[in-house]
């Protein structure tokens, strides 16, 4: 469990994340969406550590992580997987090394039972044999799954991902949802995912908060997210020819 | 006030840097990997640099030096202080500064603009101390053998070219190089080899450590890594010069 408590940010004198308190479950995968440039990565590099915040905390199990001496936050750091947009894989290392990266830093693992945990979670991502690639020779869906690979290769507790599926063809994104939500369920993680795509939150949000201008407007599941009569919020969903043919078939249920 | 905070940030990458690794099997590979991209992959340019200019050095000496009142051998002794006090260290650091100054600062520039180094700070991995201590740590050790292998390729240049145009005779250089030869000259070249290949490295991984923007920056992150690396050799071979040999 993963709890937000009255965190803001600016940086100069905007203030992009303005006193959001949420609490992200265990086991469950949680999306925090809104429009671009609505404070929702921002809120996620706090979330991770890569932004002290400026007041209120993270919490990560009721240890807090916020604004803490780097050394401190080293433990938790390692219950931690972090899938970035652009999945961030080492470009001068293979698809075996990038995933035993963590592996080699954090722990003690022979090479063969490194070797045997590289190979189990790119059976996961379904992409066994495909070790000795180079980031440069992997299409856009197998560069995000192997950076999934390697976010979860220490079997990490909290997962987080930033808008995994961007730039992806509307199957593969798909794909990549589904894959993050059961790997949530499989290992029992908390996983947080940042995204814009409809498609991901009606398909995987078990809890969705809705960031608007830095602050968090609404929170509730895929289940009650069409039926909310939150404006903000409703312009956001409906703002395509989709989604807004979809909208009376939903609110008629 | 712009450069003294870009000097604080320069000084608190490499104390990050200059921290103990936290796997040294880790650490062993980066050097090994960054031994061969920074010293072995600069071999060549190294080789046909020195040779030809040892070689232009002779024959400059030659020209110069074209009274009968002073003997030839002085062109075999010329060209090779030339090459041991300035050429080697200074000119062919300066060539480094540019080929391995913005290899290191676009490798680092690209990695910071696709969240490479935010993966590895998320991680808990300090990535001043993977990154860039490697990298200074290769180049502090490769650069004085490539300077020496600059200096005898330099000095067998002179030689060839001596021989084939005549103008020294092959005994006369010989002579020369081997006269009057004191090893501080060599203790000096190394000292400021090694300050140089610091400067190169810590300089050029400062600029793509702290690029923000895109593919503009960092081919300008690259630039100015190796503008200002080639701003402090001259400077610090200035001082050095006035420290060590006066």
């Amino acid at each position: 469990m993963i709890e937000v408590k009255n965190i803001s940010k600016s940086f100069g004198d905007q203030l992009i994340v303005d006193n959001i308190s949420t609490v992200f479950e265990e086991g469950q995968t949680n999306l925090i969406i809104g429009q671009s440039g609505s404070g929702k990565t921002v809120l996620m590099k706090c979330c991770i550590g890569l932004y002290d915040v400026d007041s209120g905390e993270v919490d990560f199990h009721g240890r807090r992580f916020s604004n803490i001496p780097d050394k401190k936050r080293k433990h938790i750091r390692q219950e931690m997987g972090v899938l970035f947009q652009g999945g961030a894989l080492f470009d001068s290392l293979t698809v075996e090394e990038n995933i035993m990266f963590p592996l080699d830093m954090f722990t003690k693992m022979s090479l063969k039972e490194k070797k045997e945990r590289v190979n189990f979670v790119l059976e996961n991502v379904n992409l066994s044999g495909n070790n000795g690639k180079y980031p440069a020779e992997l299409s856009g869906g197998m560069t995000k799954r192997v950076a999934i690979a390697r976010a979860i290769s220490l079997m990490p507790k909290y997962l987080f991902a930033d808008e995994p599926n961007s730039g992806l063809d509307p199957k593969t994104a798909e794909r990549i949802d589904q894959l993050l939500s059961s790997l949530t369920r499989k290992f029992n993680m908390t996983t947080v995912i940042n995204t814009h795509d409809m498609n991901s939150v009606l398909q995987i949000g078990e809890k969705i908060c809705f960031i608007n201008e830095g602050k968090l407007c609404w929170e509730g599941t895929k289940e009650t997210i069409l039926k909310t009569e939150k404006k903000e919020l409703n312009d956001f969903v409906f703002a395509t020819e989709l989604t807004r043919r979809i909208k009376p078939l939903k609110t008629n249920r | 006030m712009k450069i003294l905070y870009q000097i604080g940030e320069y000084v608190l990458m490499v104390l990050q840097a200059f921290k103990r690794p936290d796997k040294g099997f880790v650490f062993r590979r980066q050097l090994l990997y960054d031994f061969k991209r920074l010293g072995v992959d600069s071999i060549s340019i190294i080789a046909i640099i020195s040779l030809f200019t040892g070689g232009i050095i002779a024959i400059q000496m030659a020209y110069n030096i074209d009274s009968p009142f002073i003997a030839k051998s002085i062109i075999g002794f010329s060209t090779r202080q030339m090459l041991v006090l300035e050429i080697s260290p200074t000119i062919i650091s300066l060539i480094l500064a540019g080929k391995v100054g913005s290899r290191i600062a676009s490798e680092i520039g690209t990695m910071r603009i696709t969240e490479q180094i935010d993966a590895l700070r998320v991680m808990g991995v300090n990535p001043p101390n993977y990154l860039i201590l490697p990298k200074i740590t290769a180049a502090v050790i490769y650069f004085p053998v490539l300077i020496v292998f600059s200096i005898f390729l330099g000095i067998l240049g002179g030689w060839i070219m001596g021989s084939i145009t005549g103008l020294i005779p092959s005994a006369d250089y010989i002579i020369g190089i081997r006269s009057w030869f004191d090893p501080f000259t060599l203790t000096y070249a190394m000292i400021k080899t090694v300050v140089f290949a610091f400067i190169i490295t810590s300089v050029s991984a400062y600029k793509g450590y702290t690029v923000k923007g895109g593919s503009v920056e960092v081919g300008q992150a690259s630039t100015e890594a190796i503008v200002v690396s080639s701003i402090l050799i001259i400077f610090f071979d200035l001082i050095l010069t006035q420290l060590l040999l006066t």
